[in-house]
């Protein structure tokens, strides 16, 4: 296939392994070593993507992850990719791609009638015509959808990916980030040092800028060496393909390797990308520069590229994307361009915005036969879907043209504006910048102590022999903060000669953007050509009042995306401190943010997702209730069984049967989940008596009892059971979704407030399983089974408990009731748990015993009025929950003082109740109450915390909070759910519902 | 991310750590019955610009709380102390 771009020889690609990519349904031919981009050059492609706003035709513009237009759709089907920078995807054998944010297709865009409303679609368009009075309205949403599909970037997939992501966790000495001349030299020196080191480069290849040099000159025997150096270096650990995307504190940094992006599908078992996390004690930020464009009409046509973008394009992929060049620059770093443009068969002019040039610069032009234009700027590009010609002016001081225009025909513009230091990582670790002014740029203000070094071009150092000494120094300096050895001796390569011309800090000229005499241009000069931001927005932005670097980026988009102010900045503040007539450091710069360049989330999620999310913790009878059909719930991490349906039961028919059973005969739940902590020392019983608000200090060892805890501020924080197993020794239960809270809660105590009581506390929920048994045959059952204890009423009454052994197991048995019935929890060791759940279901068969799960669990407690989470929902008081009984007057306890305050006092605040809902539907928890006298509007009286239907009642019952509760029993109150716009009425009675004297679980 | 120097397990990632609110209150005894005092425990804070205490708790290592001077500024780590050392 002919590639009419691609030159004869020459290039970093390897002409013996062609290959063949699609793009919009073209081939496009190319070879190993090229880009996406570099392969539409070659292949003459001018077009590949649309602009944001206005859908104008772009070409590729960089030849970097800067790329503001060749954003493309990558792969197809479930790998499909947006937002791709074809200027850095490298090219294989098939890769699929298709232009995004245009329809039909690029090169024919229906949205391009846009360009006809461009005067309507300024800054702050968005805000002006859809925040004002019409937001939120039926206008606003029609338009919307429709605005949403035209607008944005690309595509998004919506099934699942199915590659494989992975997250590493790293540790180094020396954090080298960027492989080009300084990032090399950096990682040599620290190396040499003794340094562990981790080199990291976005590229496939080492290198940076020296792989836009000319092939075989003195820069790539310098890279040869410091490659061969560094293979010998088994202390520096180098890894390509890799992007760090963010600094963090205490010199943490985030990185993304694409281990196999480029190719279309990763090898078995094989991640796709890699997240690292690398913490390091001391980092090399050698991350080069971007070059900046200049601001002129029509400066978005396809065809107007970075001047030394196309350098990278002639020397590194030997794709000469132009015949006719016109080259326009502000500063030194267009000189070497040209001449390399030359060799590769161009025909050049060269502008330059300075009228005085040193001679070494432009004799070897002449030379060359480039035609040179001291003092000229371009006004406007010729041209609609490619550049046909540059119109030329001379510039005065301010970059307004002086004299009239004339045309040169071209086929390519090359812009150079000067470089912009990649400051990212240094502005994300909320270090200061200054501006330079020699090199016109933010640079870091740089101090002794910092833990990041900066060499090289992110120093504004445009001289490559510099730029390698910079980074020597980095790298030895940041080993010597690591090590403390000093005066190691360093063998860095260096270029034999220096290479002239690279000086791109010295001499700049400020003029970036240039207008006719009155200030305006010819058409739209954008200052970000991926936002579509042209000047006369930031124009309007100014004469609208906007002042602030940061408003204006908001108010324009200028920078925003993947941009980040990678092309744009420097653009943007130049314009706005000559609207001000201030300097640029005076208007100041923007906050850069991570992602340095986009990430897959899926890099970050690495396998942490689906059931990978978060650990899933298992009770030690999980596979039991697996095997026996339960149908698991989620509570928090743990999995519990919800109900065990019996031949097709809906899980309403299964609950009321299983409660039911459990008032007749007798069943088990698993409530190994409840929070299980050892309190234990001398000090044991006053440390309970300060964080319960009932009394502990009577408790005699063999009994238990039921304890509610506060928070400080006086609102109900947990209850639970605690029995005392031995003089200093008690075994508290927490609820299941407290347990973690309610140990950090009490370490925090102990260890930060009361450190003179002698007092540990341990987590042991993990070592103990706890079934609770209830139902009237509960004690039969246990007798049939227990070897060594006595469990008649007499011995073993309520909150007490003994020791016994189950198949010769040892567990403990408190006698407690949470389902109102006549009930036992068994603790046993966990390792043995599921042993003697099963010997309990076989002795059991004989009492007709049955496994019950959370939802009837919840059935049997709401019956007996028993407050649980929906009830302790942090808002709740003790009195509220009709709890106040339990609280000692005579002992201080924490949240003791604070519960008193007025507001918890209060008579009139909702508390506890019962509901009798008529009819035949249960009520929805957090159903509003209204007095069925007033309006079913406004503030509610109350709400419903917790329903079910009663089997023992034969009704549906609700407990709920509702205003003078204790007040309104035998009253008829409306129950009102907004959501589903349902109205029911139901009698508040008693929250104890079933057996109020408890003369069953007594029995 | 930050990076804390727990005394008993070294240096951790934040992650291993919960917050645990400002260290520089003091809670009151137990038996004081003043409300203020315990309005001031509970409700009062001060945001400071800089230096500030903070309790952390070593959740996923030794469980020790800890009391860490960090900068709310710039988020730079000073000394980092054992919670239970420094007496009532
Ligand atoms: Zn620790």
């Amino acid at each position: 296939m002919k590639q009419p771009n691609r030159l004869e020889h020459g290039g970093r690609i390897d002409r013996d392994r062609a290959i063949e990519m699609q793009f919009d349904g073209q081939t496009l031919s190319a070879f190993e070593g090229d880009t996406l981009a570099s392969a539409m050059l070659a292949n003459g492609l001018k077009i590949v993507a649309r602009g944001f706003k206005y859908h104008r035709p772009r070409g590729v513009f960089s030849a970097g992850v800067e790329e503001p237009n060749a954003l493309v759709h990558l792969r197809s089907g479930a790998r499909h990719e947006p937002n791709a920078r074809a200027t850095v995807v490298e090219a294989y054998d098939g890769l699929q791609s298709t232009g995004q944010n245009a329809w039909p297709g690029v090169r024919f865009d229906i949205s391009a009638v846009n360009q006809l409303l461009a005067p309507f679609i300024g800054a702050g368009f968005y805000y002006k015509t859809f925040m004002g009075p019409v937001k939120g309205t039926a206008f606003w949403m029609f338009c919307e959808k429709f605005i949403r599909r035209a607008a944005g970037m690309g595509r998004a997939q919506t099934v699942a990916d199915p590659d494989e992501y992975e997250k590493v966790n790293a540790f180094c000495d020396v954090l080298v980030i960027g492989g080009g001349p300084a990032g090399l030299a950096a990682a040599i020196a620290a190396g040499q040092c003794g340094a562990r080191v981790i080199l990291l480069e976005q590229d496939a290849c080492l290198g940076g800028s020296m792989l836009s040099l000319p092939v075989g000159g003195e820069s790539d025997a310098c890279l040869k060496a410091m490659e061969a150096t560094l293979k010998g270096m088994d202390n520096v650990r180098i890894l390509k393909r890799t992007t760090v995307f963010g600094a963090y504190d205490q010199d943490v940094y985030g990185a993304v390797e694409r281990v196999w992006d480029h190719v279309e599908v990763p090898p078995a078992h094989q991640p796709r990308q890699r997240y690292w996390q690398i913490r390091t004690k001391q980092a090399v930020m050698a991350t080069g520069a971007i070059e900046r464009p200049l601001v002129f009409a029509n400066n978005d046509r396809p065809g107007v590229m970075l001047a030394n973008a196309v350098r990278s394009y002639v020397n590194r992929y030997a794709v000469l994307p132009g015949k006719k060049i016109v080259l326009a620059t502000n500063n030194d770093s267009a000189y070497a361009v040209a001449a390399d443009l030359v060799r590769a068969g161009a025909e050049v002019s060269l502008l330059d915005a300075r009228v005085s040039v040193p001679a070494e610069l432009f004799k070897p032009l002449e030379a060359l036969g480039v035609q040179l234009y001291p003092g000229y700027g371009i006004l406007a590009a010729k041209g609609s879907r490619g550049v046909s010609g540059a119109k030329i002016v001379l510039l005065d001081e301010n970059g307004c043209a002086r004299g009239p225009s004339k045309t040169i025909r071209c086929d390519l513009i090359a812009v150079s504006g000067g470089w912009t230091p990649v400051v990212h990582l240094w502005s994300q670790r909320g270090q200061k910048l200054q501006f330079d002014e020699q090199s016109a740029s933010f640079l870091p203000l740089k101090s002794a102590s910092s833990t990041l070094k900066t060499a090289g071009s992110a120093n504004a150092c445009g001289d490559l022999n510099q730029a390698l000494l910079q980074g020597e120094v980095a790298g030895q300096e940041a080993a010597k903060a690591v090590t403390g050895v000093v005066g190691v001796q360093v063998n860095v390569p260096r270029l034999k000669e220096a290479i002239y011309a690279d000086d791109w800090a010295r001499d700049l000229l400020m003029i970036w953007s240039v207008t006719r005499e009155d200030g305006s241009t010819d058409g739209k000069a954008f200052v970000d050509v991926q936002h579509d931001v042209a000047l006369s927005d930031i124009d309007l932005a100014h004469r609208e009042g906007f002042v602030s670097v940061e408003h204006l980026k908001r108010y324009t988009t200028t920078g925003m995306a993947t941009d980040q102010g990678k092309l744009s900045n420097i653009n943007a503040l130049a314009r706005m401190a000559q609207l001000q007539a201030l300097s640029i450091p005076k208007v100041g710069t923007t906050t850069f943010r991570p992602p340095y360049t986009p990430i897959a989330i899926g890099a970050i999620a690495g396998r942490e997702q689906g059931i990978h999310f978060r650990p899933t913790r298992l009770t030690p009878v999980h596979d039991w209730h697996v095997d026996n059909a339960a149908v698991m719930i989620e509570a928090g991490a743990w999995k519990r069984p919800w109900y065990y349906p019996e031949g097709g039961e809906t899980i309403n028919q299964a609950y009321v049967r299983e409660a039911a059973h459990v008032r007749k005969h007798v069943g088990v739940v698993d409530a190994s989940t409840l929070g299980k902590i050892a309190v234990q020392g001398p000090d044991a019983a006053e440390f309970l008596n300060r964080v319960y608000v009932n009394a502990w200090k009577k408790l005699k060892i063999g009994r238990l009892r039921y304890g509610v805890m506060l928070r400080d501020d006086g609102i109900v924080l947990d209850d639970g059971a605690t029995a005392r197993l031995g003089e200093n020794d008690y075994f508290m239960t927490t609820t299941t979704a407290n347990a973690a809270k309610i140990l950090g809660y009490l370490e925090h105590l102990l260890q930060t407030a009361w450190t003179d009581l002698k007092v540990h506390v341990t987590s042991v929920s993990d070592q103990y399983a706890a079934f609770a048994v209830a139902g009237p045959s509960a004690r039969d059952l246990l007798d049939a089974v227990c070897s060594g204890a006595d469990l008649s009423n007499e011995a073993l009454p309520n909150n007490q408990f003994v020791k016994a052994t189950i198949a010769g197991v040892p567990v403990r048995i408190n006698r407690m009731s949470y389902s109102g019935e006549l009930a036992y929890e068994v603790y046993v060791a966990s390792g043995y748990a599921h042993a003697v759940w099963k010997n309990l279901f076989k002795a059991g068969a004989s009492f007709d015993i049955k496994p019950y799960g959370t939802e009837s669990m919840g059935a049997l407690r709401i019956e007996k009025g028993h407050v649980a989470g929906p009830e302790i929902d942090g808002r709740t008081t003790l009195g509220d929950l009709g709890l106040a009984g339990f609280a000692s007057r005579v002992k201080p306890f924490s949240g003791s003082v604070l519960r008193h305050r007025e507001k918890l006092d209060m008579a009139s605040r909702p508390t506890l109740v019962g509901l009798e809902i008529d009819g035949d539907t249960g009520g929805m928890a957090g159903s509003l109450i209204y007095d069925q006298r007033a309006q079913q509007m406004g503030e509610e009286q109350g709400f419903l915390t917790s329903t079910t239907y009663s089997p023992a009642l034969k009704k549906y019952i609700s407990l709920a909070l509702l205003r003078d509760g204790h007040e309104r029993f035998g009253e008829s109150v409306d129950i009102v759910n907004h959501v589903g716009d349902t109205v029911q009425t139901a009698k508040v009675v008693s929250p104890h519902f079933f057996d109020p004297e408890g003369a069953r679980q007594n029995a | 991310m930050i990076r804390i120097n727990c005394p008993v397990c070294g240096l951790r990632d934040e992650t291993e750590f919960t917050y645990g609110g400002d260290a520089s209150v003091t809670r009151p005894p137990i038996d004081d019955t003043q409300l203020s005092s315990w309005m001031d425990f509970v409700f009062m804070r001060d945001n400071p610009r800089g230096e500030h205490r903070e309790f952390w708790h070593h959740v996923q290592g030794c469980r020790q709380w800890l009391v860490l001077e960090r900068n709310t500024a710039n988020h730079a780590i000073g000394s980092c102390t054992l919670a239970a050392g420094r007496g009532t």
